[in-house]
């Protein structure tokens, strides 16, 4: 069996967004970018796989800014071949335009299970795991949190609306959103991250997407969003904020006086 | 108090009742349950060598055979004072089947060094824990609160997970100018190595404007990386993560090498502790300073302006004193300070306690919890102020915020803690008051 | 080209759900002013038809492949409706369905897709959207030019009571309930349903309590849970907690909150250390009073908490058992 690990990076939202001067972007100079933490989620679930059978893993990823610290990672954790493709990258890249540039790549390629994450704080044109299934003409499945696979079939536990689980079994190949791996995410060590560094392991491919319609949809601007309401914040230490809350709490009958 | 403090006692184990069948006569006795006491499970006699040869085959994880059981170890080490720990132990359990590798006696050790004073058989463990946790690393065994910083680290080139462009935000409030070398990469004489929690704890930032006012009214030539900036890492590096430290290493040196200074001073002993003896090792020798030993020789030139008029008493880092020797340069500028009357805890110098921050403890208070009667730093301040101290006075910026949860968690908010530097600031008339 | 509105119905356990209304009741606003007509495709559960009454049209289809929820299935039968209705514009929601659909339409129909939607209107020929963008961080202001378009739309945005046939004064629908004909669509199906798993009970039903303490990432490590443990016992309130925490397996699934968990509305919610994550905001942000405990000043949790405050949790913990216990 061949799984593809579809990993992209996003900007970190621990730092501050900074806009560009045309309010169109973050502006990336400044940003960090760090794997998109359902990615992560995807490739453990293929980590988790690999290990249960037969498998080679192969972990793929558009070229953007920090993307070899997460290629090196991935091959640190147990993934097989990591491949980088290249292109006019830069900026923002829809995740129809994604899709695509996965799409042309996959399709000279054999497989079995493309695992992706389910989302990605910026993927604003729509989640990739149904853009790229749809593209590739293959069954999909978004917010997964369990997959098997054998024989041709995959069994993916799919999370609807209010926790209920839907067992699919799939025809492969296909492509599955994950939302949660069946275990967290494993630590590597950065010496095994570094020897990846150093014994290289990353292949570079250069794509050439298909044209597609994308230019429907135009971004004219990112901004702020106004608190509408911001909480009212309680001042002082944790003693008096605590006052506070136990206030709170006993006007709404909630604690005994 | 008696000395050990409230220690964890250890697990009596004991049968209710136990009968006894004689061989010969098949006759049977009732034994009570006192007669079965015993602590913890008695051990099976025929354990293997596997454990030693193991850790033996490690670098740096020889020495632990070398244990004869002597146990001069037990009652210096901080952990056992309030836990059931000290190396002899670990030495004993490993030696009756103890999988050190996958075990949370792993993670006890703050490398503290004390062990190691006292031992006739120089086990050092010091080199052995951080030997058997890297493999422990490696394989992906470690807790989750410092993978958690180890992988911070890693991202952001600090413990605290900030953000590296805000690593000098500290000297806004300073009250001085504050000179960042990427901005202005004159020569200098002194490179401050500000490390991570200076940079980026509230309490650390204060100490680092304390600083920077006292080194200014010195005439101290001086300059900081600011955002290029990245921790040393050598806490990392004993809690298993050698890789870290020497990817950090590589960006360091590159960093350093960009600039030309003539001597590196810094607050972090831990950082310090890295410089003198890990780098050296790799090639990369400075001259390097802790704050103390760079400013104990001016303290002549000082003009002080206000008496404090407070008891203190000084608690030495691991990392400044036992493993590196230095425990005179923080009482010079305490007793300089007018008004200072210095008093000395039970544990001091050569034998001073441990905060519980070195070696990785710093991250695994929530470990370190289940094992543990109270914290080392909770154990530390009763004694602060047993000694009739007011302040608790210490040079490494790991202390202030743990002695400071110990003071309020214990009841003892009455005791001040304050790094060295905000005193002599203050007595200077700086704003650290 | 029309200017139909086509919203995809969402139900489970035999009851449409919230954001179906939100949807219709968006889509009716949103057809009126084009002169369309909204159109509603209900699948697998025909009898909740007569709900739709805001709705011109509902579509149904009882086929066994959409009996229950099976992504393509689907898919397959709204990329048929769509085909054959041509709407101006479809509306999904963000759920796991929506994500489904919405992103297999904009290949298939194709349309331009705008996903995480928090408002959609007419501008000239175009729709003018907003979008929540870098975990709330950010909105995007969006054309979608072209003659048709796809809205995923977050749940909560919009009044669920517009789209309540009671409460917008339209009578049950009768004779405006057409059956799909959908001969062929689901051959050769690639997924078929083995198993469906309703969340269990669990221990404690954190959808009743008047009290919730939930606990987000910002509490670190495992063993800290202990600590937040001990102020819920001392509150009398069950403890929850946003996803991260569940997926970690630090609680179990029953005290999720959020998109893939519950939707709880206590009267007071207090949480701790979360940092509010559009998808754990829809899953509290009904509650009575939020109190909210985050070290960071713009976490977006504030934004929809009543009363915040920034200080170490651990201390705010300690303090809080301190005085219940009295």
């Amino acid at each position: 069996m061949r799984i593809v690990v579809a990993v992209k990076q996003i900007p970190d939202l621990v730092e501050e967004l900074e806009l560009t001067a045309d309010g169109t972007d973050v502006d990336r100079e400044l940003l960090k970018m760090v794997v998109n933490e359902f990615d992560d989620q995807a490739l453990e679930e293929g980590l988790c796989l690999k290990e249960a059978g037969d498998a080679e893993l192969v972990v793929v990823a558009l070229d953007e800014p920090d993307v070899d610290q997460t290629l090196h990672a991935a091959l640190a954790k147990g993934a097989d071949a990591a491949i980088k493709l290249t292109g006019a990258l830069t900026g923002w890249i829809d995740s129809h335009r994604r899709a695509a540039l996965l799409a042309s790549w996959l399709s000279g390629q054999s497989f079995d299970l493309v695992l992706t994450g389910v989302q990605a704080a910026d993927d604003l044109d729509g989640q990739l795991p149904g853009l790229l299934g749809a593209q590739l003409e293959v069954p999909h499945i978004s917010v997964a949190v369990r997959v098997e696979a054998e024989d041709g079939m995959a069994k993916v536990w799919q999370e609807l609306a209010g926790g209920t689980v839907v067992v699919d079994e799939v025809r492969l190949p296909a492509v599955i959103g994950v939302q949660a791996a069946r275990q967290a995410p494993r630590y590597v060590s950065i010496s095994r991250i570094r020897q990846a560094q150093q014994s290289g392991g990353i292949t570079e491919v250069e794509v050439q997407a298909a044209e597609l319609g994308t230019e429907q949809f135009a971004l004219r601007r990112l901004v702020a969003p106004e608190a509408a309401g911001h909480a009212e914040m309680l001042a002082g230490g944790a003693g008096e904020v605590a006052d506070r809350i136990v206030e709170l709490l006993r006007a709404k009958g909630l604690v005994r006086s | 108090m008696p000395i050990g403090g409230r220690k964890q006692p250890p697990t009596a184990v004991e049968l209710e009742h136990a009968t006894v069948t004689s061989p010969l006569s098949g006759r049977e006795w009732e034994l009570p349950g006192m007669w079965n006491r015993m602590f913890e499970q008695r051990v099976e006699w025929d354990f293997t060598t596997e454990g030693f040869e193991k850790i033996g085959s490690l670098e740096g994880g020889e020495s632990l055979e070398w244990c004869y059981g002597c146990g001069k170890c037990v009652p210096v080490c901080p952990v056992d004072l309030v836990g059931e720990y000290g190396p002899r132990k670990i030495h004993r359990k490993v030696q009756t089947g103890l999988d050190l590798f996958t075990s949370d006696d792993l993670w006890l050790c703050t490398t503290c060094m004390n062990c190691l004073r006292v031992c006739p058989k120089e086990v050092d463990m010091v080199k052995v824990m951080p030997a058997v946790r890297e493999v422990a690393v490696a394989e992906g065994q470690v807790p989750g609160e410092l993978a958690d910083v180890f992988e911070k680290t890693f991202r952001y080139g600090n413990a605290l997970g900030e953000n590296p462009r805000r690593r000098h935000a500290w000297t806004r409030d300073a009250g001085v100018d504050v000179r960042v070398l990427a901005s202005d990469p004159r020569p200098v004489d002194v490179l401050f190595y500000v490390e991570d929690y200076w940079s980026y704890h509230p309490r650390g930032m204060q100490a680092a404007r304390s600083f920077a006012r006292v080194a200014t009214a010195l005439g101290v030539d001086f300059a900081i990386l600011g955002p290029e900036e990245k921790t040393i890492g050598d806490s990392q590096r004993l809690a298993g993560e050698k890789g870290l430290f020497e990817a950090l290493m590589e960006d360091v040196v590159a960093t350093l090498d960009r600039y030309e200074f003539q001597r590196i001073v810094t607050p972090d002993p831990h950082g310090f502790n890295a410089l003198v003896k890990e780098y050296p090792k790799r090639g990369h020798r400075y001259d390097v300073l802790h704050y103390t030993q760079l400013l104990a020789p001016l303290v002549d030139r000082i003009e002080w302006r206000k008496e404090l008029d407070c008891t203190v008493t000084f608690h030495d880092p691991c990392y400044l004193g036992r493993h590196n020797g230095e425990y005179d340069a923080p009482r010079t500028l305490l007793r300089a300070i007018p008004g200072v009357r210095l008093v000395e805890m039970g544990r001091c110098r050569e034998n001073g306690y441990c905060c519980g921050g070195g070696g990785g403890g710093m991250w695994l208070d929530g470990l370190t919890a289940n094992h543990t009667s109270e914290r080392l730093s909770e154990r530390r301040v009763r004694e602060a102020v047993e000694s009739g101290a007011d302040v608790l006075a210490v040079c490494c910026p790991y202390e202030v915020s743990r002695f400071e949860d110990g003071a309020k968690s214990t009841g003892n908010d009455q005791l001040q803690v304050r790094d060295i530097i905000e005193l002599v600031d203050e007595a200077m008339g700086g704003g650290g008051g | 080209m029309g200017n139909d509105v086509l919203v995809l119905a969402e139900h489970r356990n035999g009851r449409l759900s919230d954001v179906t209304f939100e949807l219709v009741g968006k889509a009716r606003e949103l057809a009126d002013r084009g002169g369309g007509r909204v159109l509603a495709v209900l699948l697998g559960e025909t009898s909740l038809a007569h709900e739709l009454g805001v709705a011109d049209v509902v579509l149904c289809s009882e086929d066994p492949a959409v009996a229950t929820y099976n992504a393509q299935a689907y898919e397959r039968a709204m990329v048929h409706v769509v085909e054959r209705q041509q709407p101006r514009l479809v509306l999904t929601s963000t759920t796991t369905v929506g994500m489904d659909v919405s992103t297999a339409l904009s290949v298939h129909w194709p349309a331009p897709l705008a996903s995480y939607v928090v408002d959609v209107r007419r501008d000239g020929e175009d729709l003018a959207v907003t979008c929540r963008a870098y975990g709330g961080k950010l909105l995007a202001e969006v054309a979608l030019t072209g003659p048709r378009a796809i809205c995923a739309v977050i749940a909560g945005c919009f009044p669920a009571a517009d789209g309540r046939s009671e409460v917008a004064g339209r009578s049950e629908v009768a004779g405006q309930v057409e059956l799909l004909d959908l001969e062929g669509v689901f051959d050769g199906l690639g997924v078929s349903v083995a198993q469906v798993v309703e969340p269990e009970k669990g221990d404690v039903d954190i959808t009743a309590a008047d009290l919730l303490v939930s606990v987000g990432r910002g509490i670190g490590s495992r063993e800290n849970l202990e600590v937040v443990q001990e102020l819920a016992d001392a509150l009398g309130a069950p403890l929850a907690a946003s996803r991260p925490l569940i997926d970690q397996g630090w609680l179990p699934k029953a005290r999720q909150v959020g998109k893939s968990g519950l939707t709880v509305r206590p009267k007071v919610y207090l949480a701790l250390g979360i940092s509010g994550a559009p998808e754990h905001l829809e899953g509290m942000q009904h509650a009575e009073t939020v109190i909210a405990c985050n070290t960071d000043p713009k976490a977006p949790i504030f934004d929809v908490a009543t009363y915040g405050t920034t200080v170490d949790l651990f201390d705010l913990t300690d303090e809080l058992v301190k005085r219940v216990q009295e």
